[in-house]
C-alpha cells in the first residue's frame, strides 16, 4: 500500500534475540525476541505481569537476561549497564515517575545534557571560559524541549511540589534532552485524565516527526495504542505471542484470549 | 620479611602449637560478642519498627546501668533496683515518643538519625549530672571464679552472663512469635502504611518498641556493668555494635546475635594473634575492617535477602 | 533597603545562571567579603580572630567539604575527622620533608593527598548504601587515627606523640604558622583560603558535576539510566569533598592550634561537622558557614551566659548542663526546621520579597 508510515519505518534498529530472564524460580521472561525498527513507534503491550516493564529493563541494561543478545546499531552485547546504554543513545522514562525530586524542572532537564557536556573538573570549578560557554549552549538546548513540552511556567520549581502529570512531562524532558536515538517510554500515559493523554500523545508523536525518534512504548490504554502505533507486541506470561501492525493485532485470536482470560489447555 | 612473617606465619603457628589458648581467646571473645549483641538487639529492634537508627542506644545502656546502680546505693534490693530502673527506661520511651520522634513523624530517616545524636548528649549530660561522673563499682553477687572445663580456662561470670543473654533472647522470640503485640510489632516492621491501615496503633507500638529496647540496654549495662563497674565508657560499646550491625543486618534479630558473637571473637583472635606484628590495639577498628571486606561480598548483610532493584 | 527582584529582567541565560541573580544578593556577598577582609582585621582583638574567627573558617571549611559529600552527592560520612587527620598529617610531613616548598603548596598538596585517601575509603559505596555506608566509613575513622598513634615515621619519631608547626611565611615575610605567627596574618592567610573554595564549591555544585551528585543523591537508579556512572561520580565526591577536609584538616592543626594531634580528630569530630551541615542546612554552600557558625558560637554562648547573670556554678555541672542543652537544641532545631538554617534564611528572604504584603 506504501502509506506515509511504512515509506518513514527503515532497517531494524533493534534487535532482542531469544531473551530469557528469570528472578529466582519466576520467570519474568522466555525465549521473547522483537525488533524495534528506525524512526517507528512499536507499543508493547500485555495483562498485568505480561513482563512488559522487563523487556524494557534488558533493552537499557538494568536487568541482565540469562540467555539472549540484544543487537542495537548493529553492535550485539550480552552484558552492559545502564550508563552504557545511554551512551548508545538510549533513553528513557519509569512507570512511577523517577525525577530528581530535590532539583528543579531546568536542572532535571539539565541532566540529560550530563553525557555531552565535557568540559574537566577545573574549569568546571571556574565556572567560566569554556566551561560557561559549554552550559549556556546547553541550556538553549533545554530551553527548546521545554518550550517543545510547554513547560516554561514551572522551569525554577522543585519537581518534587509538581502534580503527576507535570512530572511525567519533565520525564519526558529529560529523556529527550538526551537527544537518544531510541527512546523507552514505560506507561507515559498511566494516571492522567483525557486532556493530559491528548496532549502527552500530542507530544509522543511531534517528536517521532520532528526529531525522527524511534519510540517504544509500553501503554494499557488501548485506543491510544491504537492511535499512536506503527506496530504493536503483545507480550503473556513473559512470551510473545503477537507482533504485527495495530489492526491486526486487534483480531488476534491469542491476543483476546490473554485479555479476556481464556484458559490454555 | 620481617613483618610479612609477623602477619602471615607466626600467628597460625601459635595457633596451631596451643590450640587450647586459642579457644581460650575464642571463647573470651564470644562472650564480648554477647555483649555486643545485645546493644546490637536494642538498635535492631528499634530501628525495625520505627526506622529510627538510634545512636542514642549506648547512652541509653549507659543511663540504664546508672539508675540501677545508683538505686542499689540508696539501699534497694537488686529486685526493687532493677523494676525501678526498668520503669524509668519505659518512660523514657514514653518521653522520647513524645518529644522527639512524634514532632518528626514522617522526616528523612537522617534527621531522624540526627536527632538521636542529640538524644545521646542530652542523656549524657543528664544522666551524669543526677548520678555524677565517677565510677559505680557494681556487684550483684554474679560468680567470677575462673573454672577449668576440659582443659580450658573459662571465668564464671562469662557464663552467666551468656546465659543470660540466651535467655533474654528466647523471651524476645517468644514475645514476637506468640503474643499480640508481637505480632502488631512485626507487621509494622513489615509496612507502617499496612498496619496502619489494619488500625495497629503505630505510637503505642513506638513506645513499646523503645521500652523493650531500653530493658534489653538495662540488662546489658548491669552485665558489663557487674564487670568493669558502671562509667562513662560503657555507652561506647555502641561504637562496637555499628559494625555488628552491618554484618548481620539492621533488621535481623539473627544477624544481631551471630554478627555479634563474630565480631567478638575475631577482634579478640586479630589482637591476640596479629596485635604485636601492627602495634596492638587493632581492636579499635578490627570490627569495622571485618564488615567492611564482608559486605563486599555480601552487601545484604549475614541474614538479609538479595534485594531486586525495580523500576 | 528593600529586597525586591522586580525591574531585574534577565535578557540572556548567562545572566539568569549567574552566582547571585539578583543585585541586592550581590550586594550582600560584597559587603559580607568587605567586612571579613578589612572590618574584622581593624576591629578585631587577638581573642576574637585567634578563638574564634579561625576555628569558625576552619569549621566552615570542612563543613563545606562534608557538605559536598553528604548533601549534594547524598553519601553520608562519619570519616570526616579521619580525614581531616590526613590532611594535618601530610602538611606536617610535607612542611619537614621539604622545608622550601612554599605553605600554599604544601596546603594543596596535602589537600590531594587526603583527595587520595578519600577515594580509596570512597569504594565501598558502590556496594552499600545509606546507613550502612556511614557505619563504613566510621571504619576509615577510625583505622587512620589509629594508624597515625601507632606509626612513629608520621610524627617524625617525636616522644610524645604531638609535634608542633614548623614557621612558614607567605609572601616572604608573613608569617601564618608557627609560634611567631601574627593572628592578622593567620586569619587573611585562611580566609582567602576558604573564600577561593567556597567559590569553587559553589561553581561546582551549579555545573555538571553538581547535577551529576544531586542526580545520585537523589535517584541513583535514574541517574545510571540517564548516563551517569554511578562510582566515578561517588568517587568523584569523596575525593572533591576529603579534599576540602584535609586542607581544613591542616589548618586546624597548623595554624589554629599549631600542633598536630590525633586526639584533635576523633569521633566526636566527625559528628560535631556532621552537626554542622545538618544545622547549616544539607545541600547548601550558605549553610556550611551558618553550621560552624551557630556551633563555633553556642559553646561560647553557654560558658558566659551563667556568669553574665551572676550565677556560680561548678565546672562539672556546666559541663553537664552543657551538653544537655546541646542535645535539647539540636533536637529542637530539626523539629522547627529539618532543613537547616539556611532554609530559615530563604523563607526569610521570600518573606521580604513580598514585604509588606504577606503572600
Amino acid at each position: 500500500m506504501g502509506t506515509l508510515a511504512e515509506r518513514r519505518i527503515g532497517p531494524p534498529l533493534l534487535k532482542a534475540e531469544q531473551i530469557s530472564l528469570a528472578f529466582g524460580g519466576v520467570r519474568a521472561l522466555s525465549d521473547v525476541s522483537l525488533e524495534i525498527r528506525e524512526h517507528e513507534i512499536l507499543a508493547i503491550i500485555g495483562p498485568n505481569g505480561a513482563g512488559k516493564t522487563s523487556m524494557l529493563n534488558v533493552i537499557n541494561g538494568f536487568y541482565h537476561p540469562q540467555r539472549g543478545t540484544i543487537t542495537f546499531k548493529g553492535e550485539t552485547r550480552r552484558r552492559m549497564r545502564p550508563h552504557q546504554a545511554a551512551e548508545t543513545g538510549i533513553a528513557r522514562t519509569f512507570q512511577n515517575v523517577a525525577l530528581f525530586r530535590g532539583m528543579t524542572t531546568l536542572d532535571n532537564v539539565m541532566t540529560g545534557r550530563l553525557l555531552r557536556m565535557r568540559r574537566n573538573f577545573l574549569w568546571q570549578a571556574l565556572h567560566w571560559g569554556p566551561a560557561l560557554k559549554e552550559e549556556l549552549e546547553h541550556r538553549s538546548f533545554v530551553e527548546r524541549i521545554i518550550d517543545f513540552l510547554e513547560i516554561q511556567a514551572i522551569r525554577k520549581v522543585p519537581v518534587g511540589q509538581l502534580p503527576y502529570g507535570l512530572q511525567k512531562r519533565v520525564e519526558l524532558g529529560r529523556a529527550l534532552a538526551m537527544e537518544p536515538t531510541l527512546l523507552l517510554l514505560d506507561e507515559p500515559m498511566a494516571g492522567m485524565n483525557v486532556e493530559e493523554k491528548e496532549d502527552m500523545s500530542r507530544f509522543i508523536l511531534d517528536v517521532n516527526d520532528e526529531f525522527g525518534t524511534t519510540i517504544a512504548l509500553i501503554e494499557h490504554d488501548m485506543s491510544v495504542v491504537m492511535d499512536l502505533s506503527d506496530r504493536v507486541v503483545v507480550l503473556d506470561y513473559g512470551r510473545k505471542i503477537a507482533d504485527g501492525p495495530p489492526d491486526s493485532v486487534r483480531r488476534n485470536q491469542d491476543v483476546i484470549d490473554a485479555y479476556l482470560g481464556v484458559s490454555h489447555d | 620479611m620481617e613483618f610479612l612473617d609477623a602477619v602471615f606465619v607466626t600467628p597460625f603457628a601459635s595457633m596451631w602449637d596451643n590450640p587450647e589458648f586459642l579457644l581460650e581467646v575464642l571463647i573470651g571473645g564470644l562472650l564480648t560478642g554477647v555483649m555486643y549483641s545485645l546493644v546490637a538487639l536494642g538498635f535492631v529492634l528499634i530501628y525495625k519498627a520505627s526506622g529510627v537508627f538510634n545512636f542514642a542506644q549506648g547512652t541509653m545502656v549507659l543511663f540504664a546501668a546508672l539508675t540501677f546502680v545508683g538505686m542499689l546505693e540508696k539501699g534497694m534490693p537488686v529486685w526493687a533496683a532493677f523494676l525501678v530502673a526498668a520503669t524509668v527506661m519505659t518512660a523514657m520511651a514514653f518521653a522520647i515518643e513524645w518529644v522527639v520522634l512524634r514532632p518528626l513523624v514522617n522526616q528523612e530517616q537522617i534527621i531522624l538519625f540526627m536527632a538521636t545524636i542529640g538524644l545521646t548528649f542530652f542523656l549524657d549530660g543528664f544522666g551524669q549530672l543526677v548520678w555524677g561522673g565517677d565510677v559505680h563499682p557494681l556487684d550483684i553477687g554474679i560468680p567470677k571464679d575462673p573454672l577449668i572445663i576440659g582443659g580450658v580456662l573459662v571465668n564464671e561470670f562469662d557464663l552467666v552472663a551468656a546465659a543470660v543473654c540466651g535467655s533474654l533472647v528466647a523471651a524476645l522470640a517468644v514475645f514476637f512469635q506468640k503474643t499480640a503485640v508481637g505480632r502488631a510489632l512485626r507487621a509494622v516492621a513489615d509496612d507502617h502504611q499496612a498496619a496502619l491501615s489494619v488500625g495497629i496503633p503505630l505510637k503505642t507500638i513506638w513506645v513499646i518498641v523503645w521500652a523493650v529496647a531500653g530493658v534489653v540496654g538495662l540488662v546489658a549495662g548491669i552485665l558489663w556493668g557487674s564487670n568493669l563497674g558502671v562509667q562513662f565508657s560503657i555507652a561506647l560499646v555502641a561504637l562496637k555494635a555499628l559494625p555488628v550491625l552491618i554484618l548481620g543486618g539492621f533488621t535481623s534479630v539473627p544477624g544481631a546475635i551471630v554478627g555479634g558473637l563474630i565480631v567478638g571473637a575475631g577482634e579478640k583472635v586479630a589482637e591476640v594473634f596479629w596485635g604485636p606484628a601492627t602495634g596492638g590495639a587493632i581492636e579499635d577498628w578490627f570490627a569495622y575492617g571485618l564488615a567492611l571486606v564482608f559486605l563486599l561480598f555480601r552487601p545484604q548483610g549475614l541474614f538479609g535477602e538479595r534485594i531486586i532493584e525495580r523500576v | 533597603m528593600l529586597y525586591r527582584e522586580a525591574g531585574q529582567f534577565k535578557t540572556s541565560y548567562a545572566a539568569d545562571q549567574a552566582v547571585f541573580p539578583i543585585r541586592q544578593d550581590r550586594f550582600l556577598i560584597a559587603a559580607a567579603l568587605l567586612i571579613a577582609y578589612v572590618a574584622v582585621p581593624l576591629l578585631g582583638n587577638e581573642y576574637w580572630l585567634l578563638t574564634i574567627m579561625i576555628p569558625f573558617l576552619v569549621f566552615a571549611l570542612a563543613a563545606l567539604g562534608l557538605n559536598l559529600l553528604t548533601g549534594y552527592a547524598g553519601q553520608v560520612s562519619l570519616g570526616t575527622g579521619g580525614f581531616m587527620a590526613v590532611g594535618a598529617f601530610a602538611t606536617y610531613k610535607l612542611a619537614t620533608g621539604f622545608p622550601g616548598l612554599n605553605i600554599v603548596a604544601v596546603f594543596l598538596i596535602a589537600g590531594v593527598i587526603t583527595a587520595l585517601v578519600g577515594l580509596l575509603f570512597g569504594f565501598p559505596s558502590l556496594r552499600i548504601k545509606g546507613f550502612y555506608l556511614a557505619v563504613a566509613t566510621l571504619a576509615s575513622q577510625f583505622f587512620l587515627i589509629w594508624m597515625f598513634n601507632k606509626f612513629p615515621w608520621f610524627t617524625n619519631y617525636s616522644s610524645s606523640g604531638v609535634i608542633s608547626a614548623p614557621q612558614r611565611a607567605v609572601l616572604g615575610h608573613f608569617y601564618v604558622t608557627g609560634a611567631e605567627a601574627n593572628p592578622v596574618d593567620k586569619y587573611l592567610f585562611v580566609l582567602s583560603f576558604v573564600a577561593v573554595l567556597a567559590f569553587a564549591a559553589k561553581n561546582l555544585v551549579r555545573g555538571r558535576i553538581g547535577r551529576s551528585w544531586m542526580a545520585i543523591r537523589d535517584m541513583d537508579i535514574a541517574a545510571e539510566i540517564i548516563g551517569i556512572h554511578p562510582l566515578k561520580t561517588k568517587l568523584l565526591a569523596f575525593a572533591v569533598s576529603s579534599f576540602y577536609c584535609g586542607i581544613a584538616g591542616a589548618m586546624w592543626a597548623f595554624i589554629y592550634t599549631g600542633g598536630v594531634e590525633p586526639l584533635a580528630f576523633d569521633i566526636d569530630r566527625s559528628f560535631q561537622i556532621l552537626f554542622m551541615i545538618i544545622i547549616g542546612g544539607l545541600g547548601s554552600i550558605l549553610g556550611s558557614f551558618l553550621g560552624a557558625g551557630f556551633i563555633v558560637l553556642l559553646p561560647i554562648f553557654l560558658d558566659n551566659t551563667p556568669r553574665l547573670v551572676g550565677l556560680e556554678i561548678p565546672v562539672n555541672t556546666v559541663t553537664n548542663l552543657q551538653s544537655m542543652i546541646f542535645g535539647a537544641l539540636i533536637v529542637f532545631f530539626l523539629i522547627v526546621e529539618p532543613r537547616g538554617l539556611a532554609r530559615l534564611w530563604q523563607i526569610g528572604k521570600e518573606k521580604l520579597r513580598l514585604w509588606p504584603f504577606p503572600y
